[in-house]
């Protein structure tokens, strides 16, 4: 019996369902409370905001590619870039995506698009520069692993109660400017309590910031598995992880030469920020080179394990 | 991948479909009496080595176990540009009057399952069966593991391939194997060796 070495993170999974299950409650909970709460207005609003999440998915490699200012490539013009994305799509079964190159030289690459069929990935000329040929696959490798698990669309669906609870704070402004969010019913529900607006602004701002961490950890999540399932493919996480040093050392280079000039406020800081949660930690979509590390430290134990 | 799969961001690695190789000496004799092309004998693995002592411990058991024998083929090692490793299965040349892949694919073969006995399996990229005509044209027929597929590849020169070929042998091969209906999969192998 064949033997595998691609053993699944269960942890990692069960923290990811509980995430989405979370998201998905709130959004239960947004929809029962404005069938409570609203008439037909806040029901416009909520099909507004599931249209914009739906049309920022289904446009999200051209959008993507625009703002980055890409140009995509063909195997002609990046036979090397083209071939490497052909041998992983191969060993993984996957159908070929576009490729994409900004001329930027912050070093970075992603991959987008509705579905593995019209994907593209996008790398830098920064990114290019700086890697050699087996980190740069590494990234590849993680850049296709988020195409094949489909997080465009995930992230796009858990976004949706985060989008429909901006939206519904915006118009509970404009309600409390023109008088009236519920139109005539204003005057019914406004007996001595709060003015209906403000209660629509405060729940739809707490709706936000719930949705907003959760959305965060969510990400974190999956830029986790998309390590995992990438250095998996590639078979060498090492690879990875000496790109993701290089990359992360170069970002964070950058706003250290500024920080330096705080430096002498930090004789007045009680303690420096508590290392576990930190609201740092809470906020950022990318979780910390450390626990990447760890992780890609445990696969590489994995797969070079001496056979029995 | 499942929805269930999709929800949780877990792609599972892609297992090697290893059965077809064994189509390939029938389809051999078919490319040589329709397009005369006749095989050289040698063929090869390329797949990805992992790190680690597991899989130096595995390739070099493999190597030392298609070695041994009286009428056994040579066989090597090499990496490529792009990080994949090739085992080259070098053979005498064959008959061309009655040339027997059989012998061939059974190593093939055995390097296939013992990678896959050690849990590599997904680490499998293609196989290659180079053939030459007696113009001098060479063209590889390439089976994908993860498709379960084979297509040709005829290089004329560094970077360039030559298509007409390519479909023609897919063509006569038709009833033969079962091919890589989807161009785009046609992947080019530039200095593949063999070719």
């Amino acid at each position: 019996m064949a033997r595998t070495r691609f053993a699944g993170d269960l942890g990692l999974t069960t923290r990811m369902t509980a995430v989405i299950f979370l998201l998905g409650g709130l959004f239960v909970a947004l929809v029962v409370g404005l069938m409570y709460a609203f008439p037909a207005y806040a029901w416009l609003i909520g099909l507004a905001g599931i249209g914009i999440a739906w049309w920022q998915w289904y446009s999200s490699d051209t959008i993507a590619m625009k703002a980055m200012r890409a140009r995509e490539v063909n195997q002609q013009q990046a036979p090397e870039l083209y071939g490497m994305i052909q041998r992983l799509c191969t060993l993984a079964d996957m159908p070929m995506p576009r490729v994409g190159v900004a001329d930027t030289d912050l070093p970075n690459a992603f991959a987008t698009g509705r579905s593995p069929r019209r994907a593209v990935v996008v790398v830098t000329t920064g990114i290019l520069r700086r890697l050699d040929a087996e980190e740069l696959e590494g990234v590849l490798a993680h850049e296709l692993s988020h195409v094949a698990h489909r997080d465009v669309l995930v992230m796009t669906v858990a976004s949706t109660a985060g989008i429909i609870a901006g939206m519904l704070g915006r118009g509970a402004q404009y309600g409390a400017m023109f008088g009236g969010f519920g139109g005539g019913r204003r005057d019914d529900r406004n007996n001595g309590g709060l003015p209906i607006w403000l209660i629509v602004l405060v729940g739809s701002l707490i709706v936000y910031a719930i949705s907003f961490l959760l959305l965060r950890l969510l990400s974190r999540y999956r830029e986790l598995a998309a390590d995992r399932a990438g250095a998996q493919l590639t078979m060498k996480p090492r690879a990875l992880a000496s790109a993701l040093q290089k990359i992360t050392g170069e970002i964070n280079r950058i706003p250290q030469k500024d920080l330096r000039s705080a430096q002498p406020m930090n004789a007045f800081f009680f303690a420096p920020a508590i290392s576990g949660v930190s609201l740092k930690t809470l906020t950022s979509t990318h979780p910390s080179l450390e626990q990447r590390l760890a992780q890609l430290a445990r696969i590489e134990a994995e797969l070079g394990r001496p056979g029995s | 991948m499942g929805f269930w799969d999709t929800l949780t961001g877990r792609s599972k690695p892609k297992q090697a479909n290893l059965d077809a190789l064994f189509q390939v000496p029938s389809a051999a004799l078919t490319l040589q009496s329709a397009l005369g092309f006749v095989p050289t004998g040698d063929g090869a693995v390329c797949y990805r080595a992992a790190a680690g002592a597991g899989f130096a411990d595995a390739q070099r058991d493999l190597v030392a176990l298609l070695g041994e024998g009286s009428d056994a083929p040579k066989v090597t090692t090499q990496s490529d540009s792009y990080g994949f490793t090739w085992l080259l299965v070098d053979n005498e040349p064959l008959d061309p009057q009655n040339p027997d892949l059989t012998g061939l694919c059974t190593d093939l073969h055995a390097v296939n399952t013992t990678l896959e006995q050690d849990g590599y399996g997904p680490g499998l990229l293609c196989s290659l069966i180079p053939f030459a005509d007696s113009a001098g044209r060479k063209v590889g027929l390439v089976y994908l593991y993860k498709q379960g597929t084979f297509y040709p590849f005829a290089p004329t020169g560094p970077n360039s391939r030559d298509n007409l070929l390519e479909i023609q042998v897919r063509d006569t091969l038709k009833g033969d194997l079962s091919l890589e209906p989807e161009l785009s999969r046609w992947m080019a192998l530039w200095g593949a060796p063999g070719l």
